[in-house]
């Protein structure tokens, strides 16, 4: 099997905090790969190295042959993503969010529009073609979100905690969803979570990550015989211990806040 | 191309869609016009200096202008937040197309509301000269809105929160309105105010607004345009770089 993604002692530092210490994996082509780690412990770093949007302090990187730092355009379309915090126009409809990024990654007019249409019907969103995204519930959001990341026939997608506040049915969906693209598409699928069943469940091979440096990686069955737990949340504690990390807070409220002072009504 | 286009309409829709943010966005010029174009007009007119509302309204215009467009330029800073911003990062598209196109629709905005604040004076008791300035001055307030879009742009990709959004907008905006002569004569300020405004790109804006739309301009039409250009390009450049630096 040939690897999409090869990493080698990739380092990203912010000011003299070291983020990623020189992680190294490979991700096999058509495959499903699952980042694990807690909060803080650079998964979402090392995806945006992964994904042109930070430049690397060090290492090197190859996503589907390519190199994100010289070649940045041919790896951003190998790939679609679903980023850990929502990246729709909430002011824009289902539909304009997707052909906005169908024109942005010079999709034509024609298979566009009937691929937007399979899309949404795939995510069970097409009666919600005309609605704007802002009255859409989370999961609703997610759901479009994996649409938007697919509408260009990715050969990667990234999926940064794609299940975070949904429901067990949505969960549930989502992942069968994800696992039939990779069976009948050959789509890798490269995933970070917080539920462990689910990456029990759906992944192929599993990094750990924890402080910045992978800790360990293997099948989840692999995982549990080399920490000798019955669970994959048994072997993840057991691997990153039980000390709780603290997650980085935005300024969310606030921006809401200084935006409708100076929009008038806008959300 | 695509990328251009795209930004552009975003940023168009966004507008057409908020019907209260645009009366919103002209409350603010309508009570200028009114408070001081009624109120200081016989004050004006005792001083010899003519009609205030007409000398009044292309200042207006202007102001409408540069806060509509710095206003949006500085999107970014919220499109950072909740996360778009992002999805056009990723996009195989030039980061200086995506910075043109949102510039360009931030422009293209701004200078609808500069149109809709000339109509609303117009309702109140301004008089163009002559129909046929409006034309020209409608381009005018075009470069203008890229000027300070481009500025908005510029400011906003080194920014991360609103905190830095409430300081440009009372120590950028403010100032640059108050001190352009968009609301008193320069022919008759004080040297030192004068001078001030010389380095107000927005002065000259509103100067090729009054040639246009009063027939009379303090530093002529000529120096307005160049100066509007040299600005708008110097400005472009610069919100392109900053632009391509941001990491999200
Ligand atoms: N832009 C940034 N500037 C400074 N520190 C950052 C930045 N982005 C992430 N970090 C820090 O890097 C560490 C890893 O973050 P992240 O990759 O988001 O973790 P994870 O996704 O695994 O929860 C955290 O300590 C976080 O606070
Ligand atoms: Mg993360």
């Amino acid at each position: 099997m040939t690897s999409i993604i090869e990493v080698k002692d990739l380092t990203k530092k912010f000011g003299s905090f070291e983020a990623v210490k020189g992680v190294s994996f490979e991700v096999e082509e058509g495959g499903i790969f699952a980042f694990l780690g807690p909060n803080g412990a650079g998964k979402s770093t090392t995806i945006k190295m992964l994904t042109t949007l930070l430049h690397p302090s060090a290492g090197s990187l190859r996503v589907n042959g390519f190199d994100p730092r010289t070649d940045a355009d041919a790896v951003r379309r190998s790939f679609g993503i679903v980023f850990q915090d929502p990246s729709l126009d909430d002011d824009l409809t289902a539909f304009e969010n997707l052909e906005f990024h169908g024109i942005l990654y010079g999709v034509p007019k024609e298979t566009r529009t009937k691929r937007i249409d399979e899309l949404l019907a795939l995510v069970e969103l097409s009666d919600r073609r005309d609605s704007f995204v802002r009255d859409f519930s989370g999961g609703m959001k997610r759901r479009l979100e994996i649409a938007r990341g697919l509408l260009h026939h990715p050969k990667i997608i990234f999926l940064d905690e794609p299940t975070l506040g949904l429901d067990p049915q949505t969960r549930n969906h989502l992942w069968s969803y994800v696992e039939k693209l990779n069976a009948e598409e050959g789509i890798t699928i490269f995933f970070t979570t917080h539920y462990m069943e689910e990456a029990d469940k759906v992944a192929k091979k599993i990094a750990v990550i924890d402080h910045g440096t992978i800790i360990a990686t293997g099948s989840g069955a692999e995982l549990k015989a080399q920490t000798n737990t019955d669970s994959l949340e048994n072997a993840f504690l057991a691997l990153t211990g039980s000390e709780i990390r603290e997650e980085a807070s935005g300024g969310l409220d606030h921006m809401r806040e200084a935006r409708r002072m100076w929009s008038g009504n806008r959300k | 191309m695509g990328g251009i286009y795209v930004m552009w309409k975003r940023e168009v829709l966004r507008f057409l869609r908020s019907p209260s943010r645009i009366a919103g966005s002209l409350g603010q010029p309508l009570l200028f016009l009114v408070a001081l174009g009624y109120g200081l007009g016989p004050v004006f007119r005792a001083a010899g200096q003519g009609n205030y509302l007409d000398f009044l309204a292309p200042g207006i215009i202007g102001m409408a202008i540069i806060f509509t467009s710095i206003f949006n330029g500085m999107q970014i800073i919220w499109d950072r937040q909740f996360g778009f911003l992002k999805e056009t990062m990723v996009a195989p598209v030039s980061r200086l197309a995506i910075m043109f196109g949102r510039t360009l629709g931030g422009a293209t905005v701004a200078a609808a509301q500069g149109a809709l604040v000339l109509i609303m004076a117009v309702l109140i008791g301004f008089r163009p000269v002559s129909w046929a300035g409006i034309a020209p001055a409608l381009v005018v307030m075009l470069l203008v809105a890229l000027l300070f879009s481009a500025v908005g742009i510029t400011v906003a990709s080194k920014l991360r929160d609103m905190q830095g959004f409430h300081l440009i907008m009372n120590l950028l905006v403010m100032p640059l309105f108050f001190l352009s002569g968009a609301l008193f004569p320069l022919s008759s300020a004080p040297q030192a105010l004068l001078l001030i405004a010389r380095f107000d790109p927005l002065s000259y804006g509103v100067d090729a607004l009054r040639y246009f739309l009063t027939g009379s301009a303090a530093f002529g039409l000529g120096l307005d345009l160049l100066i509007l250009c040299a600005v708008s390009a110097f400005f472009l450049w610069l919100g392109a770089l900053f632009f391509s630096q941001i990491e999200v």
